[in-house]
């Protein structure tokens, strides 16, 4: 069975509901990217929307979006990914806790707090029974979900599946970032990812979501070939897991016609995109995203509906290109992410 | 389908060890008693089920440096997957494509919650932040059992161990890993004591599943893995199978994010699924290692949706083991897998505690006595929040 991406749902720092990219801008102002905020009141009553993290109210949007698209009423399964989870109202309950030693709790946010609240609100909102999964490992939490839902579709198990990668941003986990340098110094001022010297990233927010499905359909983005990810690679050995992981698949370095990099101006970390982008790419077409998206745990979701985008476009736009190189065809798509030297992934789709 | 079982690793507050853990269980003996390591103005009205050893003993087990931001969720995941590579005979972990799929609630709450304003004063916690989320347990137990390859963490609340032995199970089938270590962790969190106590399902007792005078669950604290293999590396090396992961399903309640439906529909179609797939009958089970928190909406819709698979005459031998160890959360399906395996390799079926009064709703009466049986098939349920329901079905052969 092949794995096609049938339609996207993209909530994040970017106006993404016209042509693709013609809302992209880069916001080198602030460490912290916000989002660009849907329209909720399309998607559910005020009211429902107060009781609502901004992980729900973003996934909710997100998904109806992306099986809108597709035209998918019920999805086989559903799939999520999110490194975090969902720190507004964890933070909450937890503040309520210390703060009132522990009296005068109410459940709401630790009923929300739950890593699995999104998967769940999606499915409550759809009825839907299936197969309902979440995955929290950091930077492949996203990858995992594609891992399962290609799974899903390979075993035959469902042919519409429903995936995505969410993450929120709270002032207090902002502070805790910066205060532990994972997130560039206020002082700074200016806060490029391309040329940055200096460690920590930008941190954003958002929720994408994919409906893949395993034929193709008048709405079809691109298949997705393969995906793996791998807890730890020593930068000397990168390029030769590259090389097997695109052989076994039938193809070679000259066959990627764009590598993605999650390059996200964290200097300190910067030696593993450097191995592809400067050696063994270096004369393949190449784009980021992250100076678009920020970086936070789910962003490859966002690198994801980028790539797909090229693909489906046959546009790379200059606002993401690395180092300027250009293709007529974009065949093959190889996106490759990690953060903090941990949790790379590989992802490889193609014209579908 | 079926995928070997041919490790385990466990700990809880009824043992350290997989023995420590069977002769708790054969012996009758719960480890539910007052709460020693965590501060909390609720220890006089709960009682957990808490694993003794204290943060240092844990890291000293370890071999941990004095400078390391291993969680307690960490510590225990680590000790728990050590022992299943050893229980395996495995030396190599890197030897065949390998995996790590763990599951957590809260994974570093445990930490977080004691330092939560403190970050701000004192450098020397700065290096807990990072060890919040549940990817970082993960890592820190692939980094004790040195393993580089496929590691992922799932977090569907009380259900998550029972959707990693899933996936592990799934990924060996599908040919995409020789060997997966799966299972769950987490560590007791007055997060989690203040979350269950604020929906009010806590006891403040000993908890009673299936009584119809329960009163609520006690919180525990616990990591089991489980090591999977293809047929491929058993045979190569000629491993001794403990017992086989020969079924399971997955489904959603869709009713509500916390609580069960009356009629436990996610419960029966993940019980379905898991059928459907071992090609089993009902009638084949041998022994139910139910959820059973004992609190009064889990055990009725579990209740309910085990009498529509089974019919409320034909309801196999069935026990929760909760009572002995107290709800381990994200765990619960690791440790209960750990036990099903157990209960079919010496033949037995563990009692369920503290049961005295028959439900009103329906005609259930669990195994109270500990019974000695042949058993070939274990159907084993977890359910959480979310609606997330999971069956796993283990068989000896």
């Amino acid at each position: 069975m092949k794995t096609y991406i049938n339609g996207i749902g993209c909530v994040s720092a970017q106006k993404t509901d016209g042509d693709f990219a013609s809302g992209f801008h880069v916001n080198q102002a602030t460490n912290v990217l916000p989002i660009e905020k849907p329209e909720y009141k399309d998607y559910f009553s005020p009211i429902a929307a107060r009781r609502m993290s901004k992980a729900v109210k973003n996934g909710i949007v997100a998904s109806t979006m992306a099986m809108k698209e597709a035209n998918l009423e019920m999805p086989g399964a559903i799939i999520t990914g999110t490194g975090m989870g969902c720190i507004e109202d964890s933070d909450k309950f937890l503040k309520a806790i210390i703060d009132n030693n522990e009296e005068f709790l109410t459940p709401t946010s630790f009923i929300q707090s739950t890593h699995n609240t999104v998967a769940a609100q999606i499915a409550l909102g759809l009825e839907c029974k299936a197969y309902n999964f979440t995955y929290v490992n950091a930077a492949v939490s996203f990858e995992s979900a594609l891992i399962d839902g290609k799974l899903q579709l390979d075993e035959g198990e469902a042919d519409a599946v429903l995936i995505g990668g969410i993450d929120e941003m709270t002032d207090y986990t902002a502070s805790l970032f910066k205060l532990a340098g994972f997130i560039k110094k206020d002082e700074e001022g200016s806060f490029p990812i391309l040329e940055s010297q200096t460690p920590g990233t930008v941190f954003g927010e958002g929720a994408t979501f994919f409906v893949l499905e395993s034929k193709k359909s008048a709405t079809t983005y691109a298949e997705v070939v393969d995906i793996e990810i791998n807890n730890e690679i020593e930068a000397d050995i990168l390029q030769l897991k590259v090389f097997d992981f695109l052989s076994a698949n039938g193809l070679g370095v000259d066959d990627i016609d764009l590598l993605v990099v999650g390059i996200n101006g964290d200097a300190q970390f910067e030696e593993h995109y450097r191995e592809l982008t400067q050696k063994q790419f270096v004369h393949t077409p190449q784009a980021y995203y992250k100076h678009l998206s920020g970086e936070y745990n789910t962003a490859s979701a966002f690198g994801l509906y980028l790539a797909a985008n090229v693909v489906k476009t046959q546009n790379v736009p200059p606002i993401v290109q690395v180092n300027g190189q250009t293709k007529p065809e974009y065949k093959n798509v190889l996106l490759y992410n990690h953060y903090r030297g941990i949790d790379h992934s590989f992802t490889l789709i193609s014209k579908a | 389908m079926k995928v070997a079982i041919t490790g385990m690793g466990i700990i809880s507050a009824i043992g350290s060890t997989v023995d420590e853990n069977f002769e708790s269980l054969v012996g009758g003996r719960k480890a539910i008693t007052d709460i020693d390591h965590i501060p909390t103005v609720h220890a006089k009205a709960i009682k957990v089920g808490e694993i003794k050893q204290s943060n240092a003993d844990l890291a000293h087990e370890l071999g941990l440096a004095s400078d390391n931001n291993y969680t307690r969720t960490a510590m225990i995941g680590a000790l728990a997957a050590r022992q299943a590579l050893q229980n395996a005979g495995i030396s190599d972990v890197n030897a065949y494509k390998t995996g790590l799929i763990s599951a957590t609630s809260v994974g570093g709450m445990d930490t977080t919650e004691k330092h939560y304003y403190e970050y701000f004063n004192d450098p020397a916690l700065v290096k807990y932040i990072s060890a919040h989320d549940g990817g970082d347990v993960a890592q820190k137990i692939a980094e004790t059992i040195g393993l580089k390859g496929f590691v992922t963490t799932i977090s569907t609340a009380c259900s998550s161990a029972a959707n990693s032995i899933m996936l592990g199970a799934r990924l060996i089938n599908a040919g995409k890993l020789d060997r997966v270590i799966v299972g769950g962790t987490d560590a007791l969190a007055k997060f989690t004591i203040n979350g269950f106590k604020t929906l009010m399902i806590l006891t403040d007792g000993y908890n009673t599943p299936f009584d119809d005078n329960r009163k609520g669950l006690n919180l525990g604290e616990a990591a089991a893995f489980l090591v999977l293999e293809s047929d491929k590396v058993v045979k190569e090396q000629n491993k001794k199978v403990l017992a086989y992961v020969s079924g399971f399903g997955n489904a959603n309640d869709a009713f509500h994010q916390t609580a069960s439906s009356e009629n436990g529909e996610g419960a029966f179609l993940a019980m379905e699924k898991a059928f459907k797939l071992a090609g089993l009958q009902p009638s084949d089970i041998d022994y139910i290692n139910m959820h059973g928190t004992a609190t009064p909406n889990n055990d009725l819709s579990e209740g309910r949706a085990v009498i529509r698979i089974f019919g409320e005459q034909n309801v196999p031998d069935f026990s929760s083991t909760k009572a002995f160890t107290g709800h381990t959360l994200a765990a619960a399906a690791a440790i209960e897998a750990v036990y099903s395996v157990l209960a079919i390799q010496n033949g037995v079926v563990y009692p369920n505690l503290n049961f005295e009064t028959p439900m009103q709703e329906f005609n259930l009466i669990p195994q109270t006595e500990i019974k000695y049986k042949n058993i070939d098939h274990v159907l084993s349920n977890s359910f959480g929040f979310g609606g997330n329901c999971s069956t796993v079905i283990f068989s000896k052969n």
